[in-house]
């Protein structure tokens, strides 16, 4: 057994065990964090597969950002845990009917999956593998093969899922943006404008009196 | 000297992939354990350096009681921090407590992995090393909200939502910073990166002339990515006690406090590779560029001075200036530099050929 062996069964374990714990862990927090040791896991997965770029991305945008707010917006929400279990049993039809329904849709897909033969794979993934990027040194390495491919290929589907992002984006501001009235603002050109003139006044007092 | 040296660590950085996988882990192991120990050595005089720097600047002395000038004070606060009582608050949620400096810890050394101190010395020499160096920076927000969340303590709390709200903020810039480097570059391997940076013309070919706005861009937003001040919001003592750190004492805090400083030589290891030419001496002359390392340690401790004078002499910003200049100035100003620099690239080949002339 090579060591990418055994690191493709621990990542694998790791992957399973933590997606359980994210599900079965009682406090939400402690669900974030095992949703971040999932995709440190799928990130070790996919350096195993010699996507090296998509692993990194994934650590980047999911665990470095993503992650973060979730983590962030899960510890400020005040989760009642008696409410969520008082609820439970009420929810246990709907819930216990899509869970049916998921799991027949899995049989389905399953039954009819037929695994890929090496020439399938070559066929199906363009880019390197690997081994191949160690057997040609000077071939294209991931990140120019993903370029080479989403920049030609799928520019539109790239291009559109950014439009899409954008739209997203400037939706939850439009959603939670709202002007309040009398409160104050820094004025940050304001501020540093200032000149000492403005605020400061040199004034000549007689002994013995105020100033009015 | 030198040649039993670069026999040992040829030796040590062989990998021959046919000679099965203990051939391989050995000499990694070893090469890891001498960049652990000279990492913790050297940490260790560069503290008491911002020490001094910060008391020269102050007009005191400085630590110079333990040892000569002081030099071994930082062994006696190690030793300080060791023997004392690891305490742990009752409301605390224990495991996330203790895991979240050791967290911050190992995040700050395993960014090293792929630091070129030399000409061929580095652990791990992979394609994509800057992207990794990227990720583990952006990795280290963890330690800190863990840490402040576990301590179930409002002043941890409110240290740490500042904390992971300045990061992540200013990861963004950083990002796109590190986006025109490897524009000019073609390339995300730091050994390729730094060799870009040797085209005959020494400290002039240096990305840090074409790229100064964005080498400016970094330093600032690498002083806020690493809560130094003036941006250490998260621990700024006259609102929040020590912030995150607050219920943390002997080893651990000095798990949290030795990865901070592992974060801050990071970054200046980051600045020297993509800004300042990595190993290359200013001047392109064999005696001089005979010893890369030194070059290389010698920008580090250039540029840990520059963060310990910062930290010395600017005033702590406050939040809402923080996040202003992240988000409304820093990162326009990137994006635009990214679109210029993309823009010259393509308009004028000639330029891409004079910055990728080091493929040869």
């Amino acid at each position: 057994m090579s060591v990418a062996v055994i690191a493709f069964y621990v990542f694998s374990f790791a992957i399973l065990a933590s997606a359980l714990m994210v599900v079965a862990s009682k406090n939400p927090v402690h669900s974030v964090l095992f949703l971040i040791s999932t995709f440190i896991a799928a990130a070790g997965l996919f350096v195993l597969m010699g996507a090296e770029y998509l692993a990194m991305v994934l650590v980047v945008v999911y665990v470095g950002a993503v992650a973060v707010l979730f983590l962030f917006v899960v510890m400020m929400l005040d989760v009642d845990f008696v409410e969520l279990k008082q609820g439970f049993l009420q929810y246990l039809p709907f819930g216990g009917a899509i869970a049916v329904l998921v799991v027949v849709e899995l049989i389905m897909v399953v039954s009819v999956w037929a695994f890929p033969t090496d020439a399938d794979l070559a066929l199906a993934h363009p880019s390197p593998t690997a081994a191949q990027t160690v057997a040609d040194p000077n071939g294209p390495t991931n990140i120019e093969a993903i370029g080479l491919i989403l920049y030609t290929d799928y520019v539109h589907y790239f291009q559109i899922a950014g439009v899409i992002l954008l739209v997203a984006m400037i939706g939850a501001i439009v959603l939670t943006f709202r002007t309040r009235e009398g409160i104050k603002k820094q004025d940050a050109a304001a501020q540093v404008g200032r000149k000492r003139e403005d605020g400061v006044e040199l004034v000549d007092l007689p002994t013995g009196q105020g100033l009015s | 000297m030198t040649r039993d040296m670069s026999e040992v660590w040829t030796y040590l950085s062989t990998r021959p992939s046919d000679a099965g996988w203990l051939a391989w882990l050995i000499p990694t192991v070893l090469q890891t354990l001498a960049l652990v120990i000279v990492l913790l050595l050297a940490l260790a005089f560069l503290l008491l350096f911002d020490r001094k720097v910060w008391a020269a600047v102050q007009m005191r002395k400085g630590p110079n009681v333990v040892g000569a000038f002081g030099l071994l004070q930082s062994f006696a606060d190690f030793f300080k921090f060791v023997f004392k009582e690891i305490v742990i608050p009752a409301s605390a949620d224990r495991t996330i407590f203790i895991l979240a400096p050791i967290i911050s810890f190992v995040l700050a050394f395993i960014g090293w992995a792929v630091i070129p101190v030399g000409p061929g010395l580095v652990v791990s020499d992979i394609n994509v090393g800057i992207l990794y160096l990227f990720a583990v920076s952006s990795l280290g927000v963890y330690g800190i909200i863990m840490g402040g969340w576990a301590s179930n303590s409002k002043y941890s709390f409110l240290g740490a939502l500042r904390s992971a709200a300045q990061m992540v903020s200013y990861e963004v810039s950083i990002g796109f910073v590190i986006i025109t480097v490897l524009l000019l570059v073609g390339s995300a391997n730091l050994t390729d990166i730094v060799m870009s940076q040797s085209r005959g013309a020494g400290i002039l070919n240096w990305h840090f002339i074409p790229l100064f706005p964005m080498f400016v861009v970094f330093f600032i937003s690498a002083l806020a990515e690493t809560n130094r001040p003036p941006f250490d919001l998260p621990e700024a003592e006259s609102e929040l006690v020590a912030g995150y750190q607050v219920e943390y004492s002997s080893t651990l805090y000095l798990l949290f406090m030795i990865g901070e400083y592992l974060n801050i030589v990071l970054m200046c290891a980051m600045l020297t590779i993509l800004f300042f030419g990595g190993w290359h001496s200013p001047i392109p002359w064999a005696p001089l560029d005979s010893v890369p390392v030194f070059w290389f340690g010698a920008k580090i401790v250039f540029f840990f001075f520059l963060f310990a004078m910062v930290k010395a002499i600017v005033p702590r910003y406050r939040y809402d200036q923080l996040m202003r200049i992240g988000w409304k100035f820093f990162l326009p100003l990137s994006l635009f530099w990214v679109m210029l620099v993309a823009g010259v690239l393509i308009m004028f080949p000639g330029a891409q050929d004079w910055f990728q002339s080091w493929r040869g």
